[in-house]
């Protein structure tokens, strides 16, 4: 069982360098949406039935309102987000030079917020953050992801990697255990997916509305009983981008509807 | 199976003390070749308690087992069904089983059950503390010795 696997793997590594033991080759790679029932594959589907295009909805009349100090509406500044806003989110988390490091698309409307319209602060998660998130995702469905390429972030992308190859927590797993070496299999009855991240902001049945991939990292890290990081932490980005690197080329779905 | 099988093998040439310095809650326990002879509580385990917990969630068995569990759906399958544990292993096997699965294959998925520390960013609520009790332990391991066919 085990040796043969490991030839397997070897033979792999030979022909495909930049992957290490136990990732996923590119042709191997599937959207969670291919783990999910039908019933939830034909909620996604249809723009009428997928609850995460309400969200997407109220994020298009956020875009065309002004708020802040600068009275000023997304909209102002960008103008139609159907051609400013096409393929945008395929690469975020992106580098941010006055901070030095990634930032993610959540984090880049808060910094708009701030220093462009000068309004208080969207707090994580809160409904109109994940509204104006979802609708500038939703500008890049059908985008294949390219988030990483910038030589700038390869630090970043590799700790990433290096913080999902790591066990934690009580019950001592790695996001690796469960998402490179056992996908297809269930834990107690949830299939485990690749952890492919592309469609973020996802519609999820159990948390009945939308959240982020932030959410969706921090609630597997309280399940192998690790403490979460903080919203916006520079380890979650960087789990964040390097997930989305590690599905570079898969289509965005935003907003996808998961289980 | 093979490469657990060596690791057996070399547990089985010595006998190691396992101290738990440092973690003065944890009752110390001592590996005798691949298992712990000696109950942690010095008792015998409660057999149906122990099927209650391994049945529930927050134990974690079956997140990754199945069994012979006709009420329960949610079942794992990313370690064996337990059924015929008890044929399989014995009662000092399955001790150390539970308390450092690791012992038997050191790049298991299974947890360590009575360890408190050395871990990663433990969640607050779960530091310092093993994610089940001396006696918790005696009761799955004595549940766990009647799965027989
Ligand atoms: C014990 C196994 C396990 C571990 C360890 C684990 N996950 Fe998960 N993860 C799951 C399961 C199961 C799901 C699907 C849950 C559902 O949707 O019902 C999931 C879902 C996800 C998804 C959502 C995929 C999608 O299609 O939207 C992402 C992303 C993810 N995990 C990332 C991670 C990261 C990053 C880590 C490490 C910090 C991690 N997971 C650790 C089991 C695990
Ligand atoms: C006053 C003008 C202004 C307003 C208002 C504004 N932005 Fe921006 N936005 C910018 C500028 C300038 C940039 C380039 C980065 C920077 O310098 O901050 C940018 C960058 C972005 C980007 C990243 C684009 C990329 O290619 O990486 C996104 C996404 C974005 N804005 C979304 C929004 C949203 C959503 C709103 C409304 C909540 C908003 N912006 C409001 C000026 C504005
Ligand atoms: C994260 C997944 C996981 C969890 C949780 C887990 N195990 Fe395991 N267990 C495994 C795997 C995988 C094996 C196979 C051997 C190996 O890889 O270590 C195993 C092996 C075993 C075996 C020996 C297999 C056999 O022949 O029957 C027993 C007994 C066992 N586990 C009992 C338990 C009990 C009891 C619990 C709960 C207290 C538990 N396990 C929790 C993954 C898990």
């Amino acid at each position: 069982m085990i040796w043969w696997r490991a030839i397997a793997v070897a033979a792999l590594v030979a022909t495909t360098p930049a992957l290490l033991a136990g990732e996923i080759p590119p042709d191997a790679r599937r959207s969670g949406y291919s783990f999910v029932s039908p019933d939830t594959r034909a909620m996604q589907d249809d723009d009428t039935s997928n609850p995460g295009m309400l969200f997407v909805l109220d994020g298009e009349a956020l875009w065309g309102k002004k708020v802040g100090s600068a009275d000023k509406a997304c909209a102002d500044c960008h103008g139609d987000a159907r051609s400013s806003m096409k393929g945008v989110a395929a690469r975020y988390p992106a580098f941010e030079k006055a901070l030095g490091r990634p930032i993610t698309l959540d984090q880049r409307i808060k910094l708009c917020r701030a220093n462009h319209q000068q309004a208080s602060p969207l707090p994580y998660e809160s409904r109109d953050i994940l509204a104006l998130s979802a609708f500038v995702a939703h500008q890049s469905r059908g985008f294949p992801i390219t988030a990483g390429d910038d030589p700038q972030l390869s630090a970043f992308v590799a700790q990433g990697r290096s913080l999902f190859m790591q066990r934690e927590g009580q019950l001592n797993l790695a996001c690796t255990n469960c998402h490179d070496d056992n996908f297809d299999k269930h834990l107690a009855g949830s299939p485990i997916t690749q952890a492919q991240p592309t469609g973020y902001p996802i519609y999820r049945l159990e948390w009945q509305t939308l959240g982020s991939l932030e959410r969706r990292l921090r609630s597997c890290m309280t399940g192998v009983r690790a403490q979460a990081y903080d919203y916006g932490a520079p380890e979650l980005v960087a789990l964040e981008l390097y997930l989305m690197s590690r599905a570079r080329g898969m289509p965005m779905e935003t907003p996808a509807v998961r289980p | 199976m093979a490469r657990s099988k060596v690791y057996i093998a070399v547990l089985l040439a010595s006998v190691i003390h396992v101290a738990n310095a440092g973690a003065d809650e944890l009752v110390p326990y001592e590996i005798t070749g691949d298992g712990i002879t000696t109950s942690l509580t010095g008792a015998p385990g409660d057999v149906a308690r122990g099927r209650t917990l391994v049945l529930a969630r927050t134990t974690t068995c079956i997140l990754c087992h199945s069994g012979p569990f006709p009420e329960t759906r949610f079942q794992g399958d990313l370690a064996p069904d337990l059924t015929g544990a008890g044929n399989r292993w014995t009662v000092s096997q399955l001790r150390l089983r539970l308390v450092d699965a690791s012992r038997f294959n050191p790049d298991t998925i299974m947890p360590s059950y009575y360890r408190n520390k050395g871990f990663v960013r433990v969640g607050r609520n779960y530091a310092g503390n093993p994610i089940l009790s001396a006696a918790e332990i005696e009761d799955i391991v004595a549940y766990l010795a009647t799965l027989r066919d």
